[in-house]
């Protein structure tokens, strides 16, 4: 099938790859489906295009991208909603803000997405790990990961 | 909207499962106990508004977003 974007024109995807909210991401709980694909220069994120709506593209991150010492805690309310049998089923991504000076950029770790990899279904949760902020500056969180490894060495 | 008056340690249900208790009021400051199972979310309503302006601003990527990947290469290994 074919999907209008803005960014990108008309692009043709599987059914299959369309993850579904089923209540939206906030803010925008009208739109219901997306697809994801990497973003193509070398960076570690990907677009999550809106399936409907061609003008509306979020930029997301795996977290564990910087920071490898992630981790989120999945309560059974969320597991029962997206009918995860088990974690290794769960894609989690960080919504990205890219400011002005985009080297400011931004992940949301207090609003998750959390998606099963084996229906497709898709939440965007809200962390109860106080240590997930709702900005974390991914560039600086990165290179502190580097040298906390090289550190360890 | 329905409204109710409670008092310290009194209670409402909402459904089956969900109970809030008053537990303490102290000028303008009320701490709600909140029973409820597990698979409902509790959350203050400020972290959703707050999620909802950032994921407003990540919608707003709408400048040419090019280059991205240099700004990862620049991270010294």
């Amino acid at each position: 099938m074919k999907i209008e974007t803005t960014r990108f024109g008309d692009i043709e995807i599987k059914e299959t790859e369309i993850i579904s909210f089923k209540e939206g991401v906030l803010g925008f709980e009208n739109l219901k489906e997306y697809v994801i694909f990497e973003m193509e220069d070398g960076a570690p994120l990907m677009w999550m295009q809106s399936a409907t709506e061609p003008s509306l593209a979020f930029i997301i991150i795996r977290p564990f991208e910087f920071n490898d010492k992630y981790t989120i805690d999945i309560s059974d309310g969320i597991t029962e909603a997206l009918k995860l049998e088990k974690s290794e089923d769960a894609d989690v991504f960080a919504i990205v803000v890219i400011p002005e000076d985009p080297s400011n950029m931004t992940a949301n770790l207090q609003g998750p997405i959390i998606i099963n990899n084996k229906n497709k279904m898709a939440k965007q949760i809200i962390s109860t790990n106080s240590r997930h902020k709702i900005k974390h500056y991914i560039l600086e969180e990165m290179q502190n990961n580097r040298n906390n490894e090289q550190g360890g060495k | 909207m329905l409204v109710l008056s409670r008092k310290k340690n009194e209670s409402i249900k909402i459904g089956d499962d969900v109970e809030i208790v008053i537990v303490d009021i102290k000028g303008d400051q009320v701490k709600l106990g909140i029973k409820a199972p597990r698979s409902i979310s509790v959350h203050r309503a400020e972290v959703y508004e707050e999620i909802q302006r950032e994921n407003r601003e990540a919608a707003k990527n709408t400048t040419k977003i090019t280059g991205l990947g240099n700004l990862f290469k620049k991270i010294k290994k």
